[in-house]
């Protein structure tokens, strides 16, 4: 097995571990630091990726700017524990786990047509790709018009949340 | 090297390990918290496609589903905000003004 390999296996381990942990912890704090734990592996599953840009705004947005968000409004809130968790069996839950495989299994049976024997290494200039300067030149060359719609969907979002969190007790 | 449908399948395994959350989690925090999941999960999906075919489209679309899901954390938590003010809860079993 290649070292390559190897820290892919490693950094997916991580990765679906901590998923896996986020979703069952009945504490609200508990989840969202796994959920970060998550966030830094795909950071890193992008650098293998060569998509250095992208790894460092995962950092800095996602584990950053929303989980901050994230703990900062549990803690405002002062949550407890989720009760229901700890239930022995549930039909709806039956039902749900029923339906998630229904989902995995279309998926990965696509995925296994789809890409046997294509794409086994990463193209030749993918390290161009990831690249802060070529990512920089194409956002401002021809995708120029996306970008500043971004500033539009920020501004409305940041007045949408002020409109909403402002209202008063009823 | 690893091929592309490695990354694929990890992809596609956090997605379902997220929609799973949304599914089985009442809290409305951790919901949100599989929604982001899911996001990540795409986005892994698509830098990887834009790294093995080699053009750049794949890369742009992850920056873009970025400002997009902190937009959406900003709105959905102050949602979740006012929600609590009036009803002291974040369940959503408990959350059931629409229903009819």
């Amino acid at each position: 097995m290649t070292s390559q390999a190897l820290v892919f296996f490693i950094l997916a381990f991580i990765s679906i571990a901590s998923a896996i942990l986020m979703i069952t912890r009945a504490n609200p704090v508990k989840s969202a630091i796994f959920l970060i734990v998550n966030f830094l592996s795909l950071s890193i599953l992008y650098l293998t990726l060569n998509a250095q840009f992208i790894a460092i705004i995962q950092v800095l947005v996602y584990a950053g700017a929303i989980m901050v968000l994230f703990v900062f409004v549990i803690m405002l809130l002062n949550l407890q524990d989720e009760k229901r968790l700890s239930d022995k069996f549930d039909v709806k839950r039956l039902i749900a786990f029923v339906l998630v495989f229904v989902v995995f299994a279309q998926i990965a049976i696509g995925l296994g047509k789809s890409t046997s024997g294509r794409f086994l290494k990463p193209a030749d200039n993918s390290v161009e790709l990831g690249k802060i300067e070529f990512i920089g030149e194409k956002l401002f060359t021809n995708y120029i018009l996306p970008f500043e719609i971004t500033s539009l969907i920020l501004i409305v979002a940041i007045i949408g949340a002020i409109v909403l969190a402002k209202r008063k007790f009823e | 090297m690893i091929p592309l449908s490695w990354y694929l399948f990890l992809s596609l395994i956090l997605f379902t390990i997220g929609v799973l959350g949304v599914l089985i989690r009442r809290n409305a925090i951790v919901i949100f918290m599989c929604i982001e999941l899911m996001l990540n999960s795409v986005n892994l999906a698509l830098v990887g496609f834009s790294s093995y075919i080699g053009n750049e489209i794949g890369q742009m679309l992850v920056f873009f589903v970025m400002v997009v899901a902190a937009a959406e954390v900003s709105v959905g938590l102050a949602i979740v905000i006012a929600i609590f003010r009036n009803r002291l809860t974040v369940n959503i079993d408990e959350i059931n003004l629409l229903k009819w």
